[in-house]
């Protein structure tokens, strides 16, 4: 039986109700909408490259819980990272709250983003949780928009 | 009173006496044991549902005439020359004079089996307005429509060129009724209004808005889905020109609803879908429809549906419509009074006449977060836009948590919805 405390922990709640990296960016060079038109979340990520490196990222948007604090504690990740890497760990994101196997070399390299380990016990929520991810995702290849149809 | 299915309350709660046994000796817990699915547990508490404008319950006699149907008489209807099949053509008719009753109407061939409120409203702009409707025209909605009674006038605008017009609602969620009579014109070709509003609860003063439209000469279609689970419903009486419900709303089958219409537009519209059962005579030169009702009914019908919605009128007629509805409000009085007392609670949809729907926001928390908790609490309600988007943005919000009630709800229900909405505040605290 999933407790309800297992999906929103405490790093969760604390991130929604004071997301990190909020707002516009100035100056951004790339950027995407993404939407979840199942429950009309919305979030905009703004980006910065150099090279190949996520120099500076905000977002913008509204929603539930899940995907305010996943915005949030996407961008703190992968800020100052190469692309490749946050690519990478996306894919290990979504294994972890889709319910795939992890391997040990995988989850260690989650941090912080293992607060959602609860996801996967409420399969309605994990649009929730990839939505930020998918937006970034857009948004490094250039794409305006993105759904999670 | 220990219903089944109910929780027990929590010891702030104080539930009316009154309400649960009843005024008018209304027993919810005597009538939960018609309804097996109450007796489930979901995440190991007793189910509390409280999601019946989305679609209600049924009933071990709605449950009973679909088996009876599939295993005594399962037959195509209306063609048969075998017994099965006049035993099902039977039933199927008898359905249908069940329902003229329920609705009021004159006459049998005025009562259209289509799916469901969506198939009757799709029907209405396809056979009844696109015929008569022309550039400039315009067609009546307002504020608080369902995305099904906005869409079909949409795309019916786009291949016309013809005008939807939206009258407002105010900030308790209630028609400015002055506002639609302005609307209301020479070049207005229909109204097409809820009865109750799915997201507010809010009941529209339907008679009185069929009337200033008959004043103007125009045809009203009335969308019923949440009104005729919930009151009684006379159309004779309304003088509407078409009536629409869902039968599953109506604690019958899915896939079945009724679309009531006057006979002589009826007569006038040609045939919305066509194919088998819809004909007289068929040649490749020519073919003459069939009379009403089954000029509309083209193929074969959800036959089981038709039956099973019988079996739903019956056993509303058994329990009293009336009855219900004053039970129904009596538990919505105790729920806005208890929501009331919840810091950081805003009830969205306050109309002084309002059915059974308690829609609410909780400061700082999402509805989908709301709806989930509360899901783990075995409470089910609905959490979303509620297929009504611009009520939405009416009240500046992106959703609502809805909980709606049925006569099968109880008071000790409430308490625990309560509770539930404590425990979400309690986690996000």
């Amino acid at each position: 039986m999933p407790e309800v405390r297992e999906l929103y922990q405490e790093l969760i709640v604390e991130h929604s109700k004071k997301p990190r990296n909020f707002g516009k960016l100035e100056g951004a060079d790339h950027e995407a909408v993404g939407y979840n038109p199942l429950c009309g979340d919305k979030v905009t990520v703004h980006l910065k490259l150099e090279g190949d490196v996520v120099r500076e990222i905000r977002w913008e948007g509204s929603g539930c819980a899940i995907s305010t604090a996943s915005a949030s504690l996407m961008t703190e990740r992968s800020k100052n990272k190469p692309r490749a890497e946050t690519e990478a760990l996306f894919a290990i994101f979504h294994k972890l709250v889709t319910g795939g196997t992890l391997s040990e070399e995988e989850s260690s390299q989650l941090g912080k983003l293992a607060v959602f380990s609860g996801v996967k016990e409420f399969p309605v929520r994990v649009k929730c949780a990839t939505l930020a991810w998918h937006t970034l995702r857009a948004a490094l290849e250039g794409t305006k928009s993105v759904t999670t149809d | 009173m220990t219903p089944s299915g109910a929780t027990t309350s929590t010891s702030s709660a104080r539930p009316a006496v009154a309400v649960g046994r009843a005024r008018a000796g209304f027993d919810a817990g005597r009538i939960r044991e018609d309804f097996p699915v109450l007796r489930l547990t979901v995440n190991g508490k007793p189910l509390v549902y409280l999601d019946n404008a989305a679609t209600a319950q049924k009933p071990r006699p709605v449950l009973d005439a679909l088996r009876k149907y599939y295993e005594t008489e399962c037959a195509n209807i209306h063609r048969g020359l075998h017994w099965m099949s006049e035993e099902a053509t039977r039933d199927y008719e008898e359905s249908r004079e069940k329902v003229r009753q329920f609705l009021g109407a004159a006459d049998v061939s005025e009562i259209i089996f289509v799916r469901g409120t969506t198939e009757a409203i799709n029907l209405v702009a396809h056979s009844f307005c696109r015929p008569r409707v022309r550039a400039g025209d315009e067609i009546l909605i307002t504020a608080m429509e369902h995305h099904s009674n906005i869409v079909p006038w949409q795309i019916l605008c786009e291949q016309t060129g013809a005008q939807l017009r939206v009258a407002p609602i105010n900030d308790e969620g209630e028609l400015l009724l002055g506002e639609f009579e302005r609307l209301l014109t020479s070049r207005t070709r229909l109204a097409a209004v809820c009865h109750i509003s799915n997201a507010l609860g809010t009941v529209n003063p339907i008679s009185e808005m069929i009337e200033m439209a008959h004043r103007r000469k125009v045809p009203v279609l009335v969308d019923g889905a949440q009104a005729a689970p919930h009151m009684p419903v006379n159309v004779r009486e309304l003088d509407c020109d078409f009536y629409a419900f869902s039968g599953h709303k109506l604690y019958g089958p899915t896939g079945i609803g009724v679309l009531y219409g006057k006979a002589q537009w009826l007569e006038e519209m040609p045939p919305y879908q066509s194919g088998g059962d819809m004909i007289r005579s068929v040649t490749f030169e020519k073919t003459t429809y069939n009379s009403l009702p089954y000029k509309f009914e083209a193929g074969t019908p959800h036959i089981a549906g038709v039956i099973g919605l019988g079996a739903a009128v019956d056993y509303l007629n058994g329990i009293g419509l009336e009855r219900a509805a004053a039970y129904e409000r009596e538990l919505l009085e105790y729920a806005t009074e208890r929501a009331r007392r919840i810091p950081g609670l805003r009830i969205i949809g306050t109309a002084r006449e309002k059915a059974g729907v308690l829609s609410f926001v909780l400061e700082g928390i999402h509805p989908h977060d709301v709806g989930t908790i509360l899901d783990r609490e075995g409470i089910a309600v609905r959490a979303g836009h509620h297929c009504a988007m611009p009520v939405m943005e009416r009240f500046g919000i992106p959703a609502t948590t809805r909980a709606s009630f049925a006569f099968y709800n109880t008071p000790q229900e409430v308490d625990a919805l309560v509770a539930g909405i404590e425990r979400v505040q309690e986690v996000f605290a």
